[in-house]
């Protein structure tokens, strides 16, 4: 007889989960959704600057990620051992250590920064500089994935493209591509949502002002002192947001045949490395 | 408040432990309420060794103001030592004082609550959060901050408002986000500074911060231009990091720190052994040395 403490801790589990989720519903559906004060200016402002930096962040992640995943997979070159653990790194930072790197690199008396300076460019206190944080914690995640595709293609159906008279463009472009499409896709549905979500780094490097840098988990952190239901609301959004996230992996990676699930993508390319 | 209470996932993990892995007293030990609860007695502190300890379970939790966080440390240190209470195990969380009002507001537990304004602390016993009389500790007023490097050019309180200038502050409902907006208007109704003074150097805003800790370190790594902050703020920068300009008393605000014990105490009578120490003689010596005013 299998023995049902499985399906217990799996429910208990799913309730752990469930619950805050469910309590965040709850108290958004008393909210007063009017608010008052600032609350539609600050709520405006952090959703059109989330939305406009995650955008530019998954393009990043796609033009400069897509060709370096490539290369991480397929190219050998001296370092590429290196390479492959460093861009994971993020990936296990707590976001507030990403922050603080990000100041000791690009901030005015950084690394880097100090020269960027002198260069009259500043990415603290800026709207670039939310981007950085974003592409620093959320492009790792469309390179792994896009690194693991490319590992994962068939090398055979290239060769026999070759074979065939494709230049190796070609044989990108109709073989490799479409067979990593799904993998890519899901991988920048991850990054985008962990573009959207970043917040620990943001608020160290970035710092918090309304329409320049405050993205929305910045002004939830901020409207939780002044405005509750505002900060319920606009977390809401985000649960929402999260489950047609999920729905949306679920679909891109079904209709290419792949798992249902995108977690089942990442742990099964890095089994076969 | 049942369904609100979760949300405060998102500030408690600030809790600064000092006090070893001794729980924070919360709901945990409702029970241990403590038979005598004798009023604040002066004597407590200087007879603190010799009174029979009440039944608690020996942890306090202080809410306290992050402009506290120095002093409060050494003021720990020495309630144990000096002040005889070696057993006593003092968690403290240290934030913004509206950060911590608003923790307390939705459900967190603790002995005490040490806010840098008025204000925060009038919400906090509006609430009928606060357990018996708030008493006021120190007094502290504000100065201009620049980094070493000074890439501002800030040489005069003046110059805050040059356009390009990188000011932080903290937002308006925080205590230091308030005063430096006070002094700011004082300074604009001044010819020198002129009209609109306040609203020329709020405009250079590049960040508004969680609280005053966090505009002292984005000046001190040179990130920001100038903020304005505690005089005692400046006690935690090593030497030489940031320049002080100093605010004419005239435009300056004072700066009052009330402390009160929390009916959420699970340890009142310690609670209130540490608010007498920090008030005795000993303990104003504490906050004296760290720059504050007394009270």
């Amino acid at each position: 007889m299998p023995s049902r403490t499985p399906i217990v801790a799996a429910i208990a589990f799913s309730c752990l989960i469930g619950l805050p989720v469910v309590a965040l519903l709850v108290r958004s559906l008393g909210a007063d959704i009017v608010g008052t004060g600032s609350r539609g200016a600050v709520v405006t402002a952090a959703l059109v600057l989330s939305l406009v930096t995650s955008v530019a962040t998954l393009v990043v992640a796609v033009v400069v990620g897509t060709p370096a995943a490539f290369a991480l997979a397929r190219v050998p070159f001296r370092g590429r051992a290196i390479a492959n653990t460093l861009v994971e790194v993020p990936i296990i930072l707590p976001p507030a250590v990403a922050g603080l790197a990000l100041l000791m690199a690009f901030g005015r008396r950084g690394l880097v920064g100090a020269w960027l300076a002198d260069a009259g460019i500043a990415l603290a206190f800026t709207t670039s500089g939310v981007i950085v944080a974003q592409c620093f914690v959320a492009m790792p995640f469309y390179v792994r994935t896009a690194r693991s595709a490319f590992e994962g293609a068939d090398r055979d159906l290239e060769a026999a493209a070759m074979v065939d008279g494709a230049t190796g463009w070609g044989a990108f472009r109709h073989v490799t591509f479409p067979l990593a499409a799904p993998s890519l896709g899901a991988g920048a549905v991850m990054c985008w949502s962990r573009a959207v979500g970043e917040f620990g780094a943001t608020l160290m490097f970035a710092g918090s002002l309304r329409g320049r840098t405050q993205t929305m988990p910045v002004a939830i952190y901020s409207l939780l002192e002044t405005d509750l239901d505002g900060a319920v609301l606009l977390g809401t959004v985000f649960v929402m947001l999260a489950i047609a996230i999920l729905g949306a992996t679920s679909w891109i990676t079904r209709r290419a045949g792949g798992p249902g699930r995108m977690s089942d993508r990442p742990e099964r390319s890095v089994g076969g490395r | 408040m049942r369904t609100r209470r979760f949300l405060l996932g998102a500030c408690v993990p600030v809790t600064v432990a000092c006090g070893g892995s001794e729980p924070p007293a919360t709901a945990a030990n409702p029970t241990t309420s403590p038979s005598p609860r004798a009023p604040t007695t002066e004597a407590d502190a200087t007879t603190g060794p010799k009174l029979v300890r009440a039944p608690e379970s020996g942890g306090v939790v202080v809410f306290a103001a992050s402009s506290l966080i120095n002093v409060f440390e050494q003021m720990w240190a020495a309630f144990k030592d000096q002040g005889g209470n070696p057993g006593v195990t003092i968690t403290a969380n240290y934030g913004a004082s509206s950060q911590l009002r608003t923790q307390l507001l939705e459900g967190a537990n603790a002995d005490i609550f040490a806010s840098a304004d008025l204000l925060q602390m009038e919400l906090v016993a509006k609430a009928g959060l606060v357990d018996a009389e708030v008493t006021t500790i120190a007094r502290n007023r504000l100065v201009a901050i620049v980094p070493r490097a000074n890439p501002g050019r800030i040489m005069a309180l003046v110059d805050l408002a040059k356009p390009g200038v990188k000011f932080v502050t903290t937002p308006a409902d925080v205590p230091a986000g308030a005063y430096t907006r006070a002094v700011l208007r004082k300074l604009a109704s001044d010819p020198q500074f002129g009209e609109g003074y306040d609203t020329r150097v709020l405009a250079n805003t590049v960040s508004e911060e969680a609280n005053v800790r966090q505009l002292v370190v984005k000046v001190q790594l040179g990130e920001a231009d100038a903020a304005l902050c505690y005089a005692t703020d400046v006690a935690g920068v090593p030497a030489g990091e940031v320049a002080v300009i100093e605010i004419p008393d005239a435009a300056n605000v004072v700066a009052e720190y009330p402390i009160a014990v929390l009916k959420s105490a699970g340890s009142p009578a310690t609670a209130r052994r540490l608010i007498a120490f920090i008030r005795s003689p000993a303990g104003q010596a504490i906050l004296a040395s760290a720059g504050f005013r007394p009270a």
